[in-house]
């Protein structure tokens, strides 16, 4: 059983996000990376699956400029037996269907039982990029994953409906899965996972050997979004604050 | 055919998010002279039908299989597909919906056309669309425009469009013939369950306190309780407070939990991640204290703290208690 893991390597929730000169991304030099919450939660499935097998093997897979490969060893250093990257110093928010594309060209080859991706990306939010991966390599899909029951030929997995609901689906192997957050609890490196991490595989796959020609479609513009309502910002020392709040309860909101 | 709608049925009924979509479509096609059809698959289609037949559509399209009859990803993204490739639409709306997320991109790579979700706005500009969608989990946004000239798939997020909008009309039938395999699809799906019967009703509660991840420990929700019941308000989350584990599923407000609109919503340390805002930006009055000035849940917001609500939440709730 070999379980290839997407993870991609986004600006954290507390990470500054200052748009660049030509306003078509954030200044990344100024942002602070972290591996995007999903894909952690992908990763701890994927791993859970194949220590529960007793054998196997996890593939942390990364595309991005050479920043990435600190989650690639993130992801050894958590328990994944070894790390791929696809090296590329194309900026911006990309466009899904030719990113999914180059890791098929990359990809291919490793014959995956299973690609684990997380639902969608804390920056671009395109949620599509496992699901094509997985169309693309002949696989059965499904998204919104919120648990996983591996069986010999078959992957049967709880996608999360609207409003509360749920379904259990069963899928052919392989299969491509996007994960949803909260459907386990992501490790954390222990110390001999961090010094054994090193010792790990990770492959460096040039841009050559899985680019793809073309962009379906584009960012023009990135911006702060303005709004349309009047927010008045209570300010001030804590007590002058409570007290502007209960003043709105009272006489504005009127609930008090 | 210029503009295709997909149509999603959610238990027997058109899904609001389906009219919206509609909404979105009528929006542009007056005037750049754009004709509409819509498309029902496989479930309720008579009923998707003829609740759409009085709008103001040019055609509606029905697909019905016996491999429709329930949803599975393979078979409708085949059929939308099948339907793209017959009708050549230049763009095709959708809501972007639980079940549009788990298929649309498989109609994106089947047809290798450009797939751009989520989207709240769109305009024309010179001869191309241009269609905005928040990126960055809500903290900017982008204006996003397809390079290809032949097909272009979209989603709308939830009330991108407003519903009471929808122009009447009439719409003929027409029915499509689908050609599927059984070997096509390659899942089996189970029948939906409910996880936990919610013992608290959301939707019509009037006054709400609403927690996220800045309350930091599962101790500290007793400051949250403590000011729901000062106001007589109900207690709510967002998702992360659920997955932590420390509030059950039924209090959680956002696309993956109820949708609310309250007289007054208090977010307490709720970033304001779209996936949350979805739920509860039809609220009347919006309170939000957060420790992060640039939170999007101040866009939102009608009255805004950037503090610390370890701090402020119980001074609050003694001020109120007198």
């Amino acid at each position: 059983m070999k379980i290839g893991v997407l993870i991609k390597q986004v600006p954290g929730a507390e990470s500054a996000l200052p748009i660049n000169d030509n306003e078509t991304g954030i200044q990344e030099d100024q942002a602070s990376f972290l591996m995007n919450e999903s894909d952690s939660y992908a990763l701890e499935e994927a791993q859970k699956i194949i220590e529960s097998r007793g054998n196997g093997e996890v593939v942390a897979i990364s595309l991005g400029p050479d920043r990435v490969q600190k989650i690639i060893r993130e992801a050894l250093a958590k328990g994944a037996d070894r790390g791929i990257h696809l090296q590329t110093d194309a900026k911006g928010l990309a466009d899904p269907l030719t990113l999914a594309k180059q890791f098929a060209k990359a990809l291919e080859s490793e014959q995956f039982d299973l690609i684990f991706s997380g639902l969608q990306s804390d920056d671009s939010g395109m949620g599509q990029t496992g699901i094509i991966l997985g169309e693309l390599l002949n696989m059965s899909t499904a998204s919104l994953v919120v648990g996983t029951e591996l069986s010999e030929n078959t992957l049967k997995v709880k996608r999360e409906l609207e409003a509360g609901w749920s379904q259990w689906v069963t899928l052919t192997l392989p299969a491509s899965i996007s994960i949803q957050s909260g459907l386990n609890q992501p490790r954390y490196p222990s110390l001999k996972g961090i010094m054994g991490a090193k010792k790990k595989e990770l492959k460096i796959l040039s841009e050559s050997e899985f680019y793809i020609d073309g962009k379906k479609q584009s960012i023009q513009k990135v911006f702060v979004p303005k709004t349309n309502k009047k927010t008045e910002m209570i300010e001030g020392e804590p007590d002058t604050i409570v007290a502007r709040l209960v003043d709105v309860l009272k006489n504005e909101v009127k609930v008090l | 055919m210029d503009i295709l709608v997909v149509l999603e049925s959610k238990n027997g009924s058109l899904h609001r998010m389906s009219r919206e979509a509609i909404v979105g479509a009528q929006s542009i096609a007056a005037e750049n002279g754009l004709s509409i059809s819509a498309l029902a698959i496989g479930i309720d289609t008579d009923q998707i039908a003829s609740s759409v037949s009085g709008m103001n559509l040019d055609e509606v399209l029905v697909a019905n299989h016996n491999l429709l009859s329930t949803y599975s990803a393979d078979g409708f993204a085949e059929c939308v597909k099948q339907v793209i490739e017959k009708e050549n639409p230049s763009l095709v709306f959708v809501g972007h919906t639980y079940q549009t997320r788990d298929y649309f991109p498989k109609v994106s790579a089947r047809i290798d056309k450009p797939f751009i979700p989520d989207v709240v706005s769109l305009m024309k500009e010179g001869d191309f669309f241009v269609f905005t969608k928040t990126v960055y989990n809500g903290k900017l946004g982008s204006k996003v425009v397809s390079n290809d000239s032949e097909c272009t798939l979209i989603s709308f997020q939830a009330a991108a469009f407003s519903e009471e909008n929808i122009e009447s009309g009439s719409a003929s039938t027409r029915s499509f013939d689908i050609e599927l395999e059984s070997s096509q699809v390659r899942t089996s799906s189970e029948a939906p369950i409910q996880e936990e019967v919610s013992g608290i009703d959301l939707s019509s509660a009037d006054l709400i306190v609403s927690v996220g991840r800045g309350i930091e420990k599962e101790n500290n929700l007793q400051i949250v309780k403590d000011l729901a019941s000062a106001i007589n308000g109900e207690l709510a989350s967002s998702r992360p407070v659920v997955d932590a584990g420390w509030l059950p599923s039924s209090h959680q407000v956002g696309s993956s939990g109820q949708s609310v609109s309250p007289n007054l919503y208090i977010a307490l340390g709720i970033s304001g991640a779209i996936q949350h805002v979805v739920g509860m930006k039809g609220s009347k009055n919006i309170i939000a204290i957060n420790k992060d000035a640039d939170a999007p849940i101040f866009e939102i917001a009608d009255y805004g703290v950037v503090g610390n609500i370890l701090e402020i939440v119980p001074k609050l709730t003694e001020a109120i208690n007198g």
